[in-house]
Parts: structure tokens; C-alpha cells; sequence
């Protein structure tokens, strides 16, 4: 699986995308795999204030609920909401439509904490 | 988490391994939880066919003249009283009404019957039955030894029947035969836990796998899947079927369970009866009741349940119901006064109240 560009990665497989001050955020194609069909996402609110690697929601598969981590910290500015009727769009596209929240970034020193993607393709190789 | 390489195999092992499966420690087995998927596994068996790997349950031989009375102690539903060739649920329970394990009971040849007990009780099921032990019968275990796969959906008749040697569709619900299935002795019986038409097959380990490849190969095209221990669980709970450890436990006993209709209060005396008799008639007890969920927000075990901001309850299973357009379903063990069909319930996630209803089990019945 080749992971697209311009992405960084935190340990609990999420990604983000940081365009300006404005950090997308979702989890990889690894993640979705390992948690399998996902039937609801809890998201943050917007307008919320989350740190960088703290738990801001839940992803539920159908067997399991798993914690969600934000890997850069910020205030929520937007969130995916089409997941609320179609959380499967996570499983069939983690890179695109599946993403999850968008996060106003206040330090972007704090990137320097997340893997590239040939850190993160070692870490999944494992 | 026990490392793969400590657990035992089923004799199909290796095809789950080719097959792509990830395997999860369940019985003390590595097994299947699924291949492709839950959700395409689970529509494969509401609609067509899926193919399980069983072989982790316990399956022991019991045989002698007095097994039917002596398991008729040992049993809340009938033994002595079962034909030749059927097949019976029953629960063993323990002195305060709770069930030590849920099992189904075939009786074969002469004096010979077949138990199968869960993969989870397996090893305690072994030690209860050697405990209470009396002349007359001897017991066999072939657990971890024989396997049993089971074909289940719509389409099990039509892909099976090709390679059996019997007519299955003459086959009763709950009724077995020994046959042969591509050549290989096999106990055929028409039972399984997934609310649709199905059968397991009994078979020798080392012939397992020959059957196994055979019937995928030979039905893939016509939709005939893998299909893992997930699938299993959302397609029993649809169906209203309890799961030990969930519906049923050492503490949660078959009255409390919905399973009265196993319960033969008749019989003269048998573990549990005077407590489970007792249950009968004050109708006081906690009992487990289905819930649909408002919202998409799935309850899973555990989570508390409240009636009016009293707590009543808790959740025992849930999850997404994708055969009744993926709303979220649960069992609960609730007061009686919370039990009634309609009652409206909260359920707290994660600190915030979600409503639910009450409605009747099963959620779902086959066509």
C-alpha cells in the first residue's frame, strides 16, 4: 500500500494533512483494516480545544470500540459530517472521504512529534 | 493477550491462514474472526451461504444405558424423551439456578448421544460431567480432535446436497443422520446459530479440511463464503439467541434468559430445579430483553440502562443490525418492571443517555 503524499503520521495511525495553519486529520488505510467494518464515529464539536495525541472520540467497527487520538493539537473547525450517515466512506476511502476533523493548528512545531511516511510504513511493517 | 503460537489450532487451521483470516484467541483456540469482513460475511449468510469453522466447541460422546436419566439430572429440558436421531437444546445449571453452560444434546446409534458444549465451558463442562459421573455411562472427548464446520443460509440445502449421499431436504429442523459427504463419514445435523436454514457437519479432523476447500471451490461462484466468529455473533443476536457469558452465566439462569420454553419442570428433580421453579413462580426476577436503539450511537456490554434516571439494568450485547437496516440492537438484563414490551429506557454511552426500546426477541426471524 503506498501512502499518499504530503502526510504525516502519528503512532496510533492517524494522518494529517497540514495545509496553512489548518490541519486534516483521519486514520490510515492500516487503521480502517484493523478495526474493520466501522459503524459510528464520535467525533469532536467544533469549536472544541484538543491537544496534540489526546482522546477526542470514539471509532466503533462492529465488534469493537476503539479510542480516537488527535495527532496535532489546535480548536476543531470542522468535522466530517457525512460520516454520520455513511461511517463505512472511512473503510472504503481513509485518505479522502473518510476523513474526520479539521483542527485550526496553534504550534506547528508540534509536527516535528509525527512520523513520514517511510517511518510510518516501517511501523505498520512490523 | 495470549500469543497466537500458545493457542491450539483447529484442524482447519491452516486454511484459515490461507484464506487470509484474522485470527482472534477464543476458547482457547486461534480462530477465524473474520475474512473478507462482518458485514459481507453477514449478508452472504442472510441470503446465500456461509461456511464456519466450529471446531473449537467441545464435543464429547456420552454412552451407556443410562445416559438419558442421568444427563435427565444434570439438564433443565428432556432427554429420556428425545427419538433417535434428534437434536435438543439444553441447559446445565448450577444449585442457584444459574447455568453452567448452554449445549445441544444429539441422540445417535443404540445408547450413544452426542453433547456439544462452548469452546469458553469446554474444559469446566468436561470436569462437571466427570464430577457427577455415574455407573451406566461412560463419557469420550473428542474436543480439540473432531471438527465440525457448519454451512448456513438460504442455500445450504442446494450447495450441500451435491455432496452428500441423503436426502437433507427430508432432514426435520433439529434432526441429525450420519451420511457421507464427498466420500468422508459424517454426522450431518440440521441445527445452527445463525437464525437461518443450515447444517453442521460432524467430521474427522483430518478429513476437515478436504470438505472444508471442497465446498468453497465448488459453491464460490454461487456466493458460498468464509465466514468468521463476528459474523456469527451479530447473526445470533439478531436472531434472539443468547450467547453464554452474555445472555446466559453462572449468575444469569435460563428462566432469567428467555429460555423457559427448554425448562421441564415436570421432570422430577434435576440441579437448579427448585430455584428455577421458584423463579417460575414469583416472576419477580431480572430477566434479558431486546432493545432497539434510537440513534446510531451502537450499546455494547456492560453500559448501565435506567428507566425514568433510575438504573434498572445493563446491557449484555449489542450491535448494528445490518438485517434490520443497521439500527443498533442489545440485550439487556433489566428489573421485571422496566421488562415490558414498549417500555421506552435510557442507555448511558459514555456519560450521556440514549434512548432505547423494548421490543420483542428475536429481532429478526427468517422468512
Amino acid at each position: 500500500m503506498t501512502l499518499p503524499t504530503g502526510l504525516q503520521f502519528s503512532k496510533e495511525h492517524e494522518w494529517v494533512k497540514l495545509e496553512g495553519d489548518t490541519a486534516t486529520i483521519g486514520i490510515t488505510t492500516y487503521a480502517q483494516d484493523s478495526l474493520g467494518d466501522i459503524v459510528y464515529v464520535e467525533l469532536p464539536k467544533v469549536g472544541a480545544t484538543v491537544t496534540q495525541f489526546g482522546n477526542v472520540g470514539v471509532i466503533e467497527s462492529v465488534k469493537a470500540v476503539s479510542d480516537l487520538y488527535t495527532p496535532i493539537g489546535g480548536e476543531v473547525t470542522e468535522i466530517n459530517t457525512h460520516l454520520d450517515a455513511d461511517p463505512a466512506a472511512v473503510n472504503r476511502d481513509a485518505f479522502g472521504e473518510g476523513w474526520l476533523f479539521k483542527v485550526k493548528v496553534t504550534d506547528a512545531s508540534q509536527t516535528a512529534n509525527l512520523l513520514d511516511a517511510a517511518a510510518y510504513e516501517k511501523l505498520t511493517a512490523e | 493477550m495470549t500469543a497466537t503460537e500458545e493457542l491450539k489450532k483447529t484442524a482447519l487451521y491452516d486454511a484459515h491462514v490461507a484464506l487470509g483470516a484474522r485470527l482472534v484467541p477464543f476458547g482457547g483456540f486461534a480462530m477465524p474472526v473474520q475474512y473478507g469482513g462482518i458485514l459481507k460475511e453477514h449478508e452472504a449468510v442472510r441470503h446465500r451461504a456461509g461456511l464456519f469453522d466450529l471446531s473449537h466447541m467441545g464435543q464429547f460422546l456420552l454412552r451407556g444405558p443410562r445416559v438419558a436419566e442421568w444427563a435427565d439430572a444434570l439438564t433443565i429440558n428432556a432427554v429420556a424423551t428425545m427419538k433417535p436421531w434428534q437434536a435438543r437444546y439444553n441447559i446445565f445449571c448450577n444449585e442457584r439456578g444459574g447455568a453452567h453452560d448452554d449445549t445441544i444434546f444429539y441422540r445417535l446409534e443404540g445408547d450413544e448421544w452426542m453433547l456439544v458444549v462452548n469452546a469458553s465451558n469446554a474444559d469446566a463442562m468436561w470436569a462437571h460431567l466427570n464430577a457427577h459421573l455415574a455407573d451406566g455411562v461412560t463419557l469420550e472427548s473428542h474436543h480439540g480432535k473432531a471438527a465440525l464446520i457448519a454451512i448456513q443460509g438460504p442455500a445450504s440445502v442446494a450447495m450441500l446436497q451435491p455432496h452428500v449421499d441423503i436426502d437433507l431436504a427430508a432432514m426435520k429442523y433439529y434432526f441429525c443422520a450420519r451420511a457421507k459427504v464427498d466420500g468422508v463419514p459424517a454426522l450431518i445435523a440440521r441445527t445452527g446459530y445463525t437464525g437461518e436454514d443450515g447444517f453442521e457437519l460432524f467430521v474427522d479432523g483430518e478429513q476437515a479440511t478436504k470438505i472444508w476447500n471442497t465446498l468453497l471451490a465448488a459453491h464460490g461462484q454461487e456466493g458460498l463464503i468464509p465466514c468468521g466468529l463476528g459474523a456469527r455473533d451479530v447473526l445470533r443476536l439478531e436472531a434472539g439467541m443468547p450467547l453464554y457469558g452474555h445472555e446466559l452465566t453462572a449468575e444469569i439462569g435460563p428462566v432469567q434468559a428467555g429460555q423457559s420454553w427448554a425448562l421441564k419442570l415436570s421432570k422430577p428433580a434435576f440441579i437448579g430445579r427448585d430455584v428455577l421453579a421458584a423463579q417460575v413462580e414469583s416472576d419477580t426476577y431480572a430477566r434479558i430483553v431486546g432493545l432497539k436503539m434510537d440513534g446510531k450511537v451502537p450499546a455494547r456490554e456492560g453500559y448501565a440502562v435506567f428507566a425514568s434516571g433510575e438504573r434498572v439494568g445493563e446491557i449484555r450485547s449489542g450491535s448494528m443490525a445490518p438485517a434490520l437496516g443497521n439500527i443498533n440492537i442489545a440485550t439487556a438484563l433489566v428489573e421485571k418492571s422496566a421488562a415490558t414490551l414498549g417500555t421506552r429506557l435510557q442507555v448511558e454511552v459514555r456519560g450521556t443517555l440514549h434512548g432505547a426500546t423494548v421490543v420483542a426477541l428475536p429481532f429478526y426471524k427468517r422468512a
